[in-house]
């Protein structure tokens, strides 16, 4: 029987074990992945119908619902979600989260970090992708913050990207980075990608995007797994 | 492929904070008063190599109605009836102390199997945290389902050795008014979880 979906292109993502990622020593399968013929239990999943709960929207600088405008610099983040053959894929759910613009994130584990909250920003939204399989979100940019992996570690400033796409073996949790960030060389969560993929995580600057007198824009298109190719 | 083909996004870690957007109040109750079908509870913890519990998982839940249909468009079988009452899907951040996840939701069931015959009734989780830097995918099967779980084709490609970490059992729950099946999930190890490449 042949698969529905193309192989998960294990080259193309970080591996479980990446010891500089220190919490990936105990949290890794040791065994073999077991393969699966894929079933409708695989070929099927909630991207289409499910429907998120949660009143957020796409635009995180007014989503707090406070009246007040998120402050850091105004970005728009947009792009397509693609499958390996490029065609577009709809209906996918986009949600995202991240720190505000001096890299603190709106969660109770947060409290190391002594930089300040931002009552008018939480940092999450959603949208859907269009038919044309486009997302935007309007944002400011996060900042970078420093974490606890090794003496010293800092994150690149990232965005968190949830995607329910067409079925369960589309799912993908990944973080889209910003152009020339200096951290990248220093983090090994982004460095955890073989390396002919670390660009697939980096927008672009997109001056088409860039709205005058108001927000910065950053293209970044996500490709899901394609149909397997039919003979 | 075509000229246009281009590689998968790779995937990234959940990291700490994703409670934020992605398991909100009340997502791991898959049921409504109208939902048909038996109800469950599913619970379990979730444990790391050192079996200390992984305080910060996501726990993703995907499961056919009480007929066995999925809500979802390439299960367009029009001879099974679908429950518009069901999305089959739910999502859990384990609990902070405990590692604990659970979610209230019917019993599946069962569903076709390509090479033929049905597959076993069972659920399909999809497990993320901090420190992994790809999903994992494992299934849920019943420890009451003997029969169908002795004929189901990808319970049985498991190792023979690893099988039973796949079988949810039957427990007792005082907090709970219905069935309660346990199924903790376990990294490394020789009792790890059998997880799928999917």
């Amino acid at each position: 029987m042949t698969q529905i979906y193309a192989p998960r292109a294990h080259e193309d993502h970080p591996p479980f074990l990446y010891s500089d990622y220190k919490s990936t020593v105990k949290r890794s399968p040791s065994h073999d992945l077991i393969s699966i013929v894929q079933t409708l239990t695989e070929t099927t999943g909630p991207g289409p119908a499910w429907v998120d709960l949660s009143d957020d929207d796409a635009d995180l600088t007014t989503n707090a619902g406070t009246g007040g405008e998120a402050i850091g610099q105004r970005s728009i983040i947009t792009g397509r979600v693609l499958d390996e053959d490029g065609n577009p894929l709809p209906d996918t759910l986009v949600e995202i989260w991240q720190a505000n613009a001096c890299g603190r994130y709106m969660h109770w584990r947060e409290t190391a970090f002594p930089a300040p909250l931002d009552p008018n920003f939480l940092g999450v939204g959603q949208c859907r992708t269009t038919d044309d399989g486009e997302y935007r979100f309007l944002t400011v940019k996060p900042g970078p913050y420093p974490w606890g992996n090794h003496p010293n570690a800092w994150r690149p400033a990232h965005i968190h990207f949830s995607l329910l796409g067409p079925s369960i073996a589309t799912r993908l949790v990944t973080q889209m980075y910003f152009p020339d960030d200096p951290l990248f060389a220093l983090d090994p969560i982004f460095q955890s990608v073989p390396e002919h993929g670390r660009d697939r995580l980096i927008a672009t600057y997109d001056h088409s995007v860039t709205v005058e007198n108001w927000a910065l824009g950053y293209r970044w298109d996500i490709v899901l797994r394609g149909m397997a190719v039919t003979a | 492929m075509s000229s246009t083909a281009r590689g998968q996004t790779p995937s990234q870690t959940v990291g700490p904070y994703f409670t934020m957007r992605l398991s909100g109040e009340g997502e791991n109750v898959l049921t409504t008063p109208e939902t048909v079908g038996e109800r469950i509870r599913v619970e379990g913890r979730v444990f790391d190599g050192d079996r200390r519990h992984i305080e910060d998982a996501l726990v993703e839940l995907w499961q056919a109605d009480s007929s066995g249909r999925y809500h979802h468009p390439a299960d367009d079988r029009t001879d099974v009836p679908l429950d518009p009452a069901f999305s089959g899907f739910g999502r859990c951040a384990s609990d902070f102390q405990t590692g604990a996840y659970s979610f209230l939701t019917i019993r599946p069931g069962p569903v076709p199997h390509p090479n033929g015959g049905m597959q076993a009734p069972h659920l399909s989780l999809t497990i993320q945290a901090r420190g992994m830097l790809n999903p994992t995918f494992t299934r849920v099967y019943f420890a009451d389902e003997e029969a169908a779980n002795a004929a189901d084709p990808v319970l049985q490609s498991v190792p023979l050795a690893r099988r039973s970490t796949l079988i949810a059992e039957r427990v007792e729950n005082t907090d709970s008014s219905v069935p309660t099946y346990r199924f903790d999930i376990r990294y490394q190890g020789d009792d790890e979880t059998a997880f799928f490449d999917v």
